[in-house]
């Protein structure tokens, strides 16, 4: 249920961004969701669709972009793709990866008019 | 802030480099206001949140207060742990409690019963506590300081781990009657959190529960995870948590310290 609190966050992030960048209707967006970010994106998508309407990005489309986690083992040292927080690091088997990246959440680029 | 230059949030970009996703691209027009056009942007879902929570943060380092974000499943007994801690704690240090629950007074109810300052957040259908409900909540304790300030998230494993408060630390309470598995089930809050308490252990006999088990999940999605074994009901292991916790303070007034001796030879070199 978090995801409609956070696409609440993410209309206001647009009518502030519309305000600065002169635009007044949001056609699509692009947004980065990292493997490890607490959201579901389907969830997130339908989210967007209620939280919208009425707004200047009623009716927009919404794209995800799918960006790698990445991590390194503490024990061995290697660095290697994460796709959940309980991974076992590919070369030593040790659980001793510390997340790089992949708990991103961003919009990353606006289609507007 | 902008990630991709520095620049600030408002700034757009030229569309003029390569993407790693697919989609045409649309010349920008003259009339830039009516046509369609693409802006590069860094708009982070949670950058309203996590604003607030520094605010919280900053105003919790001027009243010297640690804070600590509790959060578990609804039931493992983090209202009982609470009103162990308090009755410990009142008369040594000054203590409140933010509780936050979707309905009901019941809980600051049960720790206003122990004679510490309660604020109860409804959060209506929302599931999780965010950092602007706590910068309200703050408004009720302005003579809190130089002590510990709890704050008792709503029931849920999920949601509350991705809001920051602006805490010290978050603290899950996983209670023995619940499955030794969580962790693996709910890893985002286990590896959120600093600490992890097992609670109602005067339990363990009666259920199927893997205390090492437990622990070695929990330390694979958080390896630095640290584990306190306790009964709020019988205050078996209680004295662990209370050293904990005072601990916690004492390291974040040794840091405090050490930054305002900084501060204070910085200024002195330029008397």
């Amino acid at each position: 249920m978090h995801e409609l609190s956070l696409c609440r966050s993410l209309i206001d992030l647009l009518q502030q961004q519309a305000a600065v960048s002169h635009f007044s209707r949001v056609k699509q967006l692009w947004l980065e969701a990292g493997p490890l970010a607490a959201v579901e994106p389907e969830a997130l998508k339908f989210a967007f669709t209620a939280a919208s309407q009425g707004t200047l990005a009623e009716g927009a489309v919404l794209h995800l972009i799918e960006c790698p986690g990445r991590a390194v083992c503490r024990q061995c040292g290697t660095e290697s793709a994460i796709t959940q927080w309980y991974q076992a690091c590919p070369e030593c088997g040790e659980y001793q990866l510390q997340v790089l990246s992949g708990e991103a959440l961003h919009i990353r680029e606006l289609e507007v008019e | 802030m902008c990630g991709i230059c520095g620049c600030g949030q408002a700034d757009e970009h030229l569309h003029s480099h390569n993407h790693a996703h697919d989609h045409t691209h649309e010349q920008g027009s003259e009339h830039a206001s009516q046509a369609q056009r693409r802006l590069q942007v860094e708009l982070d879902l949670f950058s309203q949140n996590n604003r607030y929570a520094e605010a919280n943060r900053a105003l919790f380092t001027a009243r010297n207060l640690l804070v600590l974000n509790l959060v578990s499943s609804p039931g493992s007994g983090k209202t009982a742990l609470l009103s162990e801690t308090l009755k410990q704690q009142l008369g040594q240090l000054p203590v409140a409690v933010i509780e936050g629950d979707q309905q009901t007074h019941q809980d600051a109810d049960r720790i206003r019963a122990t004679g510490a300052q309660a604020v109860q957040i409804n959060t209506g259908k929302l599931c999780h506590l965010d950092a602007h409900m706590i910068g309200h909540a703050l408004e009720q304790l302005p003579e809190l300081s130089d002590g510990i300030l709890y704050i008792e998230n709503v029931g849920n494993l999920v949601c509350p781990a991705g809001f920051d408060l602006g805490e010290a630390a978050k603290v899950v309470i996983l209670s023995v009657t619940e499955g030794d598995d969580k962790p693996l089930k709910y890893p985002d809050m286990f590896h959120a959190a600093r600490l992890m308490v097992l609670n109602k252990i005067d339990l363990l006999p009666h259920v199927d529960f893997d205390v090492d088990a437990c622990i070695e999940y929990a330390r694979r999605i958080n390896p630095d995870i640290q584990v306190i074994q306790l009964s709020a009901r019988t205050g078996e292991g209680v004295s662990d948590w209370l050293h904990w916790l005072n601990h916690q303070r004492q390291q974040q007034i040794a840091a405090r310290v050490e930054r305002l001796e900084n501060e204070l030879h910085k200024l002195k070199a330029q008397l």
